[in-house]
């Protein structure tokens, strides 16, 4: 009789002939999350990814995993051989210790036999152990209907037992749906943008842009940290950071105050697809939420798209500020997207920025601008590191 | 290069200072409370300390506590004053450009029920000696001053506070925060009837984490913390053995250059402020008389002193401002605001602070520096 963690996949199983694909990058992203963690064995058997490890370490090696994206929920089980005594001693085991001290009162059994090799059909293996249960732990009743808790059993070529069902992320294994470059500043929206995009299988990287030394080195710290935290669940990110001082110093001289935010967001756009296309990445990613500030408006959005031909996704564009903030505190960024390393670059910021930008305006203006030189200037200043 | 002009906040621990705590950490290792010879090798050697610091502040060596550091010595020093004389009355007087390590101790007696007066100060950055006079009352249980205010540097004339005490048959005690004071300015505890002086480690080329307390020892005061009654049962917990000799070693040798840095010093500041002029739209902060030769703060108008800061540290050299910038408007110096000078003002002030170890050579260098960046940043702010 061991323990071990099951590993239940979610929209993978419906990925028909590409599913050992994505179950064997699940598995390598679940080893990756697991790195300096002791497990002796991830493997996969009949539609489910089996972690062996001892017990001590489960509840460490669940937080870990459940951060992988492509899982639907995790369960601590017993393994048995496949033999009836032995799963009995099981059920009872596992009865015993979630009734002690809990105030559960009905159970259901439900079977599933998925090697149809085994004697006894998935109702009566379900009945029988129904009846030892019933006769090993007093105050106990069965109940089909709403039932206080579920006994599985997964009969493979293991019989596996559990109670747990504790829930992941879902969405697609890292890697599996290609590559995006996440503009990542050091507020709350752009990492909760970079982690709605992973869980759909995008591989992160990450773009920071700042204006030093009318920013600090601490700021640039802070959304260091943010990638750290998010490569929890994205695996190791590659983080661009931009200096763009010069460009905001150019603007502020030569074009009209107010469409000072929309030409620095159409510089960091076109920085951006530069590393992207240098990257073989596919795609930008944003935190903007529509009307949030005067840079995301419709026509401000489109206005800065027309500066890029790149497809730029923008995972929370139709969230409120409170779902933004809900996610960002269960992904565990919110704490550090409030630390107050605000900085001068609000110097920059136009008293009344303009909300209905109009192309031809801001086409016009930056004809004051030599934006092709001032984009590579600025992408002479990058340096990258690795977060993880 | 690397100029750093940042030594209020903290310095650089002096060669000596290293190679004696770094022997102290390896050899004596043992706990002065222990019997053996251990213990009493590092007992010695804390006492040898003790005895170097006493000699330079003039006072007995008994009259010395060792501390994790000046706001450990201001809470003590508050605490244990406040505690002892508590029937004498609930009134405490201070300035209003105290140190944190001294304001929000006394805030906190405020708010269980003592009454403090905020003294006010001049345009010098220096108290009305007339208000304090007419501030003490029969229920003055304290007065608490800074020597050298650590943002301007202005000097408090804490030597005539005792015979305005007297003179107004007040028994009220003296506390004198003296970190920005100690070993840089001279200080006569004694003569001036200081019954107790706070001072630091670390900002005397010394180590972080030391620092120490002056109690007049007629005031018999009881201890805040309690357990195993070292330092004389004032001040329990194992000595912090390295640290201290590494404080002695720092201020045997400060006491042998104390004139001759002093003198260096001032005379730097006076050649940073000429070339200052060479910048406009500019303000002295720190005051001419009175003034520690250490402190230099002057504002920059149309430039915020962190984006300066910024732009300084750039080119390796390091200062402080007091005043941060954030998303929501600048959080304010309160010791700037006393000062009465403008918003423009305020967010544009930077502190340079010396040492012996800066050259007129850096001084030019800085101001080389300092016209670069701030006409820089004006051309975005000025527009």
């Amino acid at each position: 009789m061991d323990k071990v963690l099951s590993v239940s996949v979610g929209e993978i199983a419906l990925k028909g002939l590409n599913r050992r694909y994505f179950e064997d990058k699940l598995i390598s992203q679940i080893k990756r999350c697991l790195y300096n963690m002791p497990f002796q064995k991830v493997y996969k058997e009949q539609g489910k990814i089996y972690i062996e490890a001892s017990e001590d370490n489960f509840k460490q090696i669940i937080d870990r995993v459940k951060k992988v994206f492509g899982i639907v929920y995790i369960s601590p089980c017993i393994r048995v051989e496949k033999n009836i005594e032995e799963l009995k001693k099981a059920v009872v085991e596992i009865m015993k210790y979630k009734t002690d001290g809990n105030s559960i009162k009905t159970f259901k059994v439900e079977t599933n036999r998925v090697d149809k090799k085994f004697p006894i059909k998935s109702p009566e293996v379900s009945r029988q152990m129904g009846a030892v249960i019933l006769k090993n732990i007093e105050n106990l009743k069965v109940d089909v209907n709403n039932p206080d808790i579920h006994v599985f059993i997964d009969i493979k070529e293991y019989i596996y037992v559990y109670t747990d069902r504790i829930k992941g992320y879902g969405g697609l294994p890292i890697g599996t749906n290609g590559k995006g470059l996440l503009l990542l500043s050091g507020g709350i929206d752009s990492p909760v943008a970079g982690f709605l995009m992973a869980k759909r299988g995008v591989e992160i990287s990450a773009i920071h842009f700042h204006s030093y030394p009318f920013t600090s080195e601490r700021a640039e710290e802070k959304v260091k940290t943010l990638a750290k935290i998010l490569s929890l669940y994205t695996g190791k990110i590659k983080m661009y950071s931009v200096n763009i001082l010069d460009i905001q110093k150019e603007i502020n001289k030569n074009c009209p105050e107010d469409q000072m935010t929309i030409l620095s967001r159409r510089f960091m756009m076109r920085i951006a697809e530069k590393v992207a296309i240098d990257n073989e990445i596919d795609a930008l990613i944003t935190g903007e939420s529509l009307g949030q500030v005067a840079s995301q408006t419709i026509k401000s959005i489109y206005v800065t798209n027309a500066s890029v031909n790149m497809p730029i996704f923008r995972p929370l564009i139709g969230l409120d500020k409170v779902q933004i903030i809900e996610i960002a505190k269960d992904i565990e960024t919110y704490e550090t997207s409030i630390l107050p390393y605000d900085d001068c670059c609000t110097l920059f910021l136009p008293k009344h920025p303009v909300t209905k930008p109009k192309l031809e305006d801001i086409e016009k203006s930056e004809l004051n601008l030599d934006v092709e030189g001032l984009v590579n200037h600025a992408l002479e200043t990058m340096t990258v590191y690795e977060a993880q | 290069m690397e100029i750093y002009l940042d030594n209020c906040s903290t310095t650089r621990p002096r060669e000596e200072v290293i190679d004696v705590m770094i022997d102290a950490l390896k050899n004596d290792f043992g706990n002065p409370s222990s019997l053996h010879r251990l213990g009493l090798n590092s007992e010695k050697k804390i006492e040898t300390s003790r005895q170097k610091i006493a000699d330079f502040l003039k006072v007995s060596p008994e009259e010395i506590y060792f501390t994790s550091g000046a706001t450990e010595s201001n809470n003590l020093a508050i605490k244990s004053i406040l505690n002892k004389y508590s029937r004498r009355g609930k009134h405490i007087i201070t300035t209003s450009i105290e140190h944190p390590s001294v304001m929000n101790v006394v805030k906190n007696f405020q708010e269980n029920g003592y009454s403090v007066t905020y003294l006010k100060i001049d345009s010098n950055g220096i108290i009305s000696l007339d208000e304090l006079a007419n501030s003490i009352r029969q229920d003055t249980v304290l007065i608490s001053i800074m020597q050298v205010n650590n943002e301007i540097g202005s000097i408090q004339p804490t030597w005539k506070v005792k015979n305005i005490i007297k003179e107004k048959k007040s028994e009220a005690i003296l506390h004198v925060d003296g970190v920005q004071a100690f070993g840089k300015i001279p200080v006569h505890i004694k003569d001036w009837g200081i019954d107790a002086f706070s001072f630091s480690g670390h900002k005397i080329y010394g180590p972080k984490g030391i620092g120490g307390l002056y109690i007049n020892k007629e005031l018999k005061l009881n201890p805040v913390i309690y357990g195993g009654n070292q330092e004389r049962g004032f001040r329990s917990g194992t000595e912090n053995v390295p640290g201290i000799i590494g404080l002695g070693k720092a201020v045997e040798i400060m006491s042998n250059n104390f004139e001759t840095e002093q003198n260096q010093v001032r005379n730097l500041k006076l050649y940073f402020i000429d070339r200052l002029k060479e910048i406009d739209k500019i303000r002295i902060n720190s005051p001419y008389e009175y003034t520690s030769p250490y402190i230099l703060n002057v504002s920059f108008e149309y430039v915020r002193g962190e984006i300066l800061l910024h732009y300084l540290e750039n080119k390796g050299i390091y200062v402080s401002t007091t005043s941060a910038c954030s998303s929501k408007g600048t959080k304010k110096s309160h010791v700037l605001v006393e000062l009465g000078l403008t918003d423009l003002q305020i967010e544009g002030a930077v502190r340079f602070c010396l040492s012996h170890e800066i050259t007129k050579e850096d001084i030019d260098y800085t101001i080389d520096v300092l016209k670069d960046s701030v006409e820089e940043i004006r051309q975005v702010t000025m527009r």
